[in-house]
């Protein structure tokens, strides 16, 4: 099997970066060896998918909007009526959810292969990616685990938050270099290590 | 402009495409009635005030949306999903 390789290249650059000298805003990384299955629940079916996707990943949902859950490497979101992330480690992801859900529930797409995932972390965190997207980072509007869809340029991305100053940015993987780029220049000022 | 979409929240407009007038109805598709079919496509009323509207939250959701907008002041007086409005579920 092909050993899968970031598209960030050689724009990945560990260490620290930017006005670090007082200390370090923001810490970036790739999060690596997902698996990333979109899930579309017909608009009759949300409640049993959602029981389906529990079933799956340990993960329990309600049907509320964006609403989410995280468990390690595990994470579910919604992002739109009916639609999910269910992101994991586990390699048999996809089959695994495959088999809890049939065509009579909804549709699911592997998107392991088109999103590059990027984690930021640290106490700017909100700071640097409110820079990006035109969306509100408060905690009371954006609590943990809930997920987001919106746009960076015109450009979608997906968004989860994961604590209260960590959030996983989902970019297209064809756009990850550039996003990557835009995002450390965003961070410069606050000073950023990438590991 | 922020629209305050029923899923997303509130949100900028850029994330928006506008889709064209909520009020027009289609003709009977076996009708062959010239006028109606011309009022259908190029008739506007392009009202002062509250007027209802297609939009497509396409930088986030992608729902269709039909929004009461006022022309001049640009409130937003209501915004929910096409799909529950045609299915009759709130007007």
């Amino acid at each position: 099997m092909a050993e899968p390789r970031s598209p960030l290249g050689k724009a990945f650059v560990a260490g620290d970066h930017g006005n670090h000298a007082a200390g370090i805003g923001v810490t970036l990384r790739e999060r690596k060896n997902l698996s990333i299955i979109q899930i579309t629940a017909w608009a009759d079916s949300i409640p049993a998918v959602l029981t389906a996707i529990g079933s799956a990943t340990g993960l329990v949902l309600q049907n509320k909007p964006g609403l989410g859950r995280v468990a390690g490497e595990k994470s579910v979101f919604g992002f739109a009526p009916g639609r999910y992330f269910v992101v994991s480690a586990t390699p048999d992801l996809e089959t695994r959810l495959r088999s809890a859900i049939s065509a009579e529930l909804g549709t699911m797409v592997d998107l392991t292969h088109g999103r590059t995932v990027i984690r930021i972390g640290g106490p700017r965190s909100e700071w640097v990616i409110s820079k990006l997207f035109a969306i509100d980072f408060s905690e009371h509007a954006f609590p943990v685990a809930y997920g987001r869809a919106t746009l960076h340029h015109d450009i979608h991305t997906n968004i989860q938050r994961i604590d209260d100053e960590t959030f996983d940015l989902y970019v297209f993987r064809t756009f990850a270099r550039s996003f990557w780029l835009t995002l450390g220049h965003a961070a410069e000022e606050v000073g950023y290590r990438v590991e | 402009m922020i629209i305050r979409c029923p899923y997303c929240g509130p949100r900028d407009v850029i994330e928006f495409t506008y889709q064209g007038d909520a009020t027009r109805r289609r003709p009977d598709p076996a009708s062959s009635d010239q006028d109606a079919w011309n009022s259908y496509i190029y008739d506007r009323t392009n009202p002062g005030g509250s007027h209802r509207e297609f939009w497509l939250h396409g930088g986030g959701c992608r729902q269709h949306l039909v929004i009461t907008r006022d022309m001049t002041t640009h409130a937003i007086s209501s915004v929910a999903f096409a799909r529950s409005i045609v299915a009759g579920e709130s007007s």
